[in-house]
């Protein structure tokens, strides 16, 4: 039997704020366990919340950025759960009237296609801290410093139908989260995390199947493998004649295995009702219009742009504009370098391949635009040979120099082109080449490009590889020619 | 309005309160009785009326964003019944 | 000097007839003689009390005293108050010590008040009686036998018996004017968002009201000048000018129309305590008040609506009490259900236990809508119907109780002829109105109050109609034995 998958997506965006969002404790990521753990945070008695103003100017941002309704007037509710990550006992959040209502994000398709995916809407809530599972003689250790950062939660509509168009969605959202910069985008650090809803249903079928929803995914890779694990095990379960569950599954990337949670289904009823001890949100146009003007360029303006004013390829200018971090280094390079299209080559070859091959995001690259563009600059002017160029990048990127100069410098990369002493080199070798000059000269045009070649090995072993490539080649060409 | 014992045993587990049979049966008629009383809200006639959630119309106040707690992770670990590494301990979580 | 009124005190200490440490020596010496007797305070904190009263006393001297500088006064063990424990009447709290101030301690601490101890109270101030108290029962002072009301009984017994000449309370539905009333002193329930909450352990979060507790009017307008304020780590709390209530205490009565709801004044209510009042509203119309009266068609309906908005928000509010962070904690906990369903059933009280119940039953799935959104809309016309009373009076006046204090153990076996003691005064809670209580005569011996209700933010309207009252009247004079 054919299937068609259905796949909807929620995903938990911290935003970028100083603070949390109902206390003045830091956000910053990696501090000793619970030392940015506030009273608030730990909900010791009658210690109250406060809304913080950014996470609101944020989450208006990402309305704006995915063209949603605003609501004017948001509620936080009470989730009701027990768990020792969730001080309060409740997770204050919103239900029935979150601050962003429906809206869209439009993804291109492998053919090129574009797709519109719709967001339901986006909510404000707060997360929860960590339980730590080493072993403390068989008790888990908890840590609050995340309990309290600001999360909005986006919700699309099941409008994803493989995991190609998920990963896709995924990436578009990581680009326009960072690009108005509401997120640092780090993943591996829990900044954006992902639980896809996946059901199947026999193809043509409009009635849509039972979901599974697998939580807390957080890289596009394991995104990508737990969409078609899980497709192929509902595949599995239906054709064996079985039914899918609802549940809520968790998917190991380490293992590449996703199993059931084993939380007892035991009714979760979280009894949501108005928080309190907060008052209802109310945004005002002006607000709104303040935020409008501040929204940093989306990528979608953006890659236009790229476009344009730089004269980039389609392909290269969607592939440089999607991130802000590597938006923001094409940029730099640019300015420092001049040449886009050089620098386009440069951080969309040797750049990218060394961030993937070291899986690191452009946020991490250790080479700045404005080194990138020293670099290109020098290849520009003739300084640097292709291989010189590639040396100076190892250098850079492994942290030998900052300065591209002296790194040429200290490592001899500069070319030689002073045609006098270049014209010496050639003469020299040229003495000892006498068959292969008659050759050359008996060819027609067609054959001595070829044959040119063969002149270079031994010019540019004479001069020590310093030789520049471009001028042998004319000083070749004026002599030989004749 | 009464309250079954089934009703009472699911609303102990999600408050997390251990409740043995004798106290299922005095919560029984002690939650009914409470019950009957706020059953005369039924009476009330609401249908125009929006609910209220706060005494005041007030709207929610913004803080601004700046960091304005400390580290007094020893402060409140000392009141703790139990840490290490200045963790919170509970008996094993498991997912 | 154990006689004397705030205000009196204030002009003795201003004048050097007594030193702070004199006077917090005496008030603790009658505390350590005659507490045994009423049991009203949890915790007497006799060193820091001299400690404070010496610093009062040089800080006098050097001429910045405020005029609660050097005054005893007494706490409610609600309010988290640093260093020192803070139990809120439960055995959750028997051990927390908060390394925090709440607000309203802040402020009094500030102003060079001097902090004897924390008074008892009903559990986590779900009561009318301080019957429920892990730490024993408070007995009126003006009965053997009797309950001093609640749930701030220990304030009102500690002021009645002139342990202390003030004390702080809440009131969430009668918890400052009901033990008032019993005790022969004068209380009063601010405006909701008047005082701040921030660091009063929360019962019901949009019902509780920290107040005030002395003997007279002006002593009440003096904490008030102390405690009111717009508070920041208070969303709830109300940014809004704060007048000194003093000022226009002895504003003649002239022309003030009083209403008299007739739902309060049927066949169900005593005759003595209808004469009681009869006769203060008297008093007040040779003061040159009008009276009329009124309707509050909802009013039969506070009670229902108020036993299903308290409990739910109670049920989230104490769910942080689960033996992880502060506070209780089982011995030996099997797993982490053990851990959270023993320390809630071995750390909460049997009364806590219900309301905690009956709003978690009250909000959940299926129930939400009868329950919760039913009462949330009953509290709406509640409100209006005062709203719409207050167009033609400025102050409704009722009997503060139904009844003077009850024997101890009348009432705790059924949980609602518990709950019918806060008739008159827990629709003020439910539509956040200000209200006080006054001694206004005397029943078998024992005192009964007159409930004065007021206009948002009125509070120094009904200090002055209670100050008034008692220039003319000597009820809030008397006192029980001694």
């Amino acid at each position: 039997m054919q299937w068609d998958v259905v796949i909807g997506l929620e995903i938990h965006v911290q935003l970028a704020t100083q603070t949390k969002i109902f206390s003045g404790s830091s956000t910053a990521y990696g501090a000793e366990p619970n030392t940015q753990a506030s009273a608030v945070d730990l909900a010791m008695p009658g210690t109250l919340p406060v809304a913080n103003e950014a996470a609101f100017r944020y989450a208006v941002m990402l309305g704006l950025a995915i063209e949603a309704d605003i609501s004017r007037r948001s509620v936080f509710e009470r989730k009701n759960y027990f768990y020792p990550d969730l001080p309060k006992g409740y997770q204050t959040t919103q239900l029935a009237q979150p601050i962003v209502g429906p809206g869209h994000v439009d993804i291109e398709l492998a053919d090129g296609r574009q797709k519109r995916i719709r967001i339901h809407h986006a909510h404000l809530e707060e997360d929860a801290g960590k339980s730590l599972h080493e072993d403390f003689h068989g008790m888990s250790g908890i840590d609050l410093n995340r309990a309290g950062t600001p999360l909005i939660e986006i919700v699309t509509e099941p409008d994803m139908r493989s995991a190609d168009e998920a990963v896709a969605f995924a990436r578009k959202l990581h680009g326009i989260v960072t690009s108005i910069g509401i997120c640092d985008g780090n993943m591996s650090q829990g900044s954006m995390r992902f639980d896809v809803n996946v059901s199947i249903r026999p193809k043509g079928e409009d009635k849509l199947g039972t979901r599974t929803e697998t939580k807390n995914l957080n890289s596009f890779r394991f995104m990508e493998q737990a969409i078609h694990q899980e497709v192929e095990r509902q595949i599995d379960v239906l054709t064996d004649g079985g039914a899918i569950v609802q549940e809520t599954r968790l998917y190991d990337g380490d293992t590449q295995q996703s199993r059931s949670m084993r939380t007892k289904e035991e009714a979760n009823d979280y009894r949501y009702f108005p928080c309190p001890d907060l008052l209802p949100v109310v945004i005002d146009d002006a607000f709104i219009a303040h935020a409008r003007q501040h929204l940093p360029e989306l990528p979608d303006a953006r890659k236009a742009r790229f476009m344009t004013a730089y004269g980039l390829t389609d392909y290269d200018a969607g592939l440089l504009s999607s991130g802000a971090a590597m938006a923001q280094l094409f940029e730099d390079t640019v300015k420092h370098g001049k040449d886009p299209k050089l620098a386009a080559n440069w951080l969309l070859g040797e750049l990218s391949a060394r961030l993937n091959s070291e899986d690191r995001e452009p946020a991490n690259c250790p080479v700045t635009g404005a080194q990138l563009g020293a670099l290109i600059l020098r290849i520009s002017d003739g300084t640097l040979s292709s291989s010189g160029a590639k040396k100076v990048f190892e250098g850079l990127w492994d942290g030998e120099a900052t300065d591209v100069d002296s790194l040429i410098e200290a490592r001899g990369l500069r070319q030689v082109s002073d045609t006098a002493a270049l014209e010496q080199i050639v003469d020299t070798v040229l003495a000892d080449m006498g068959e292969q000059i008659a050759q050359y000269q008996q060819a027609d045009d067609k054959k001595r490009k070829k044959l040119l070649g063969g002149f270079m090995g031994p010019l540019m072993k004479a001069s020590g590889g310093q030789g520049n490539p471009k001028l042998f080649n004319e000083i070749l060409r004026r002599k030989l020619d004749r | 309005m009464t309250i079954s014992r089934q009703d009472i045993e699911k609303v102990a587990l999600l408050a997390r309160i251990r409740v043995d049979d004798q106290e299922v049966t005095a919560l029984e008629q002690d939650l009914g009785n409470i019950l009957g009383l706020v059953d005369q809200l039924q009476a009330a006639d609401t249908e125009a009326t929006e609910p209220m959630a706060h005494p005041l119309d007030a709207v929610q106040r913004l803080r601004p964003d700046v960091v304005s707690e400390s580290d007094q992770r020893a402060a409140f670990q000392a009141i703790a019944p139990a840490t290490e590494n200045g963790l919170y301990l509970v008996p094993r979580v498991i997912e | 000097m154990h006689n004397k009124t705030v205000a009196e005190l204030s002009r003795d200490l201003e004048s050097g007839q007594v030193s702070s440490v004199e006077l917090t020596r005496h008030f603790l010496d009658r505390i350590q003689q005659q507490d045994s007797q009423y049991n009203s305070f949890i915790t007497v904190t006799e060193e820091q009390a001299m400690a404070e009263a010496e610093a009062a006393d040089q800080r006098r001297q050097r001429g910045d005293a405020t005029p609660w500088t050097g005054i005893p006064f007494a706490q409610k063990d609600i309010f988290c108050t640093r260093g020192v424990r803070t139990t809120c009447g439960s055995k959750m709290l028997e051990p927390f010590v908060p390394p925090y101030n709440a607000t309203v301690t802040q402020r009094f601490e500030d102003a060079g008040a001097v902090s004897l101890g924390k008074t008892n109270m009903d559990e986590f101030a779900m009561g009318s009686s301080t019957e429920s108290s892990y730490f024993g029962a408070t007995t009126n002072p003006w009965g053997e036998r009797r309950v001093p009301g609640g749930s701030s009984g220990g304030s009102a017994a500690a002021v009645a018996a002139r342990l202390t000449p003030a004390a702080t309370a809440t009131d969430t539905g009668g918890s400052i004017r009901q033990p008032a009333a019993l005790c022969g002193i004068t209380g009063l329930k601010p405006t909701y968002g008047r005082v701040s909450r921030y660091g009063m352990v929360a019962f019901a979060s949009s019902l509780d009201q920290g107040g005030t507790m002395a003997r007279t009017a002006e002593d009440n307008a003096l904490m008030l000048n102390v405690m009111a304020g717009f508070d920041p780590r208070d969303s709830t709390s109300v940014d809004q000018p704060v007048p000194d209530y003093t000022a226009d205490l002895a504003q003649p009565l002239n022309g003030l129309r009083i209403g008299l709801p007739k739902e309060y004044f049927t066949d169900q209510l005593s005759p003595a305590m209808a004469d009681a009042v009869q006769s203060a509203v008297r008093e007040y119309e040779a003061l040159g008040a009008s009276v009329r009266e009124i309707s509050l068609p909802h009013a039969n309906l506070a009670i229902a609506a108020y036993y299903i908005i308290a409990p739910a928000e109670c049920s989230a509010n104490l769910s942080r009490f689960d033996g992880v962070r502060y506070g209780y904690r089982c011995k030996n906990p099997e797993d982490l259900l053990d851990l959270y369903t023993r320390t809630r059933a071995e750390g909460f009280g049997s009364e806590v236990k219900r309301r905690i119940m009956i709003g978690t039953y009250a909000l959940s799935a299926g129930y939400y809508d009868a329950y919760y959104a039913k009462a949330q809309k009953v509290r709406r016309l509640i409100r209006q119907d005062f709203i719409d009373a207050f167009d033609d009076v400025d102050v409704i006046m009722s009997p503060t109780t139904p009844s003077p204090a009850f024997v101890q153990g009348e009432k705790t076996s059924d949980p609602v002829t518990m709950y019918l003691e806060d008739i008159f005064t827990i629709s003020t809670n439910l539509a956040g109105l200000p209200a006080m209580s006054v001694p206004a005569g005397m029943i078998d011996g024992l005192p009964v109050g007159l409930q004065i209700i007021g206009r948002y933010f009125d509070e120094a309207r009904l200090l002055n109609v209670a100050h008034q009252f008692q220039q003319a009247t000597d009820w809030h004079l008397r006192t029980p034995n001694d």
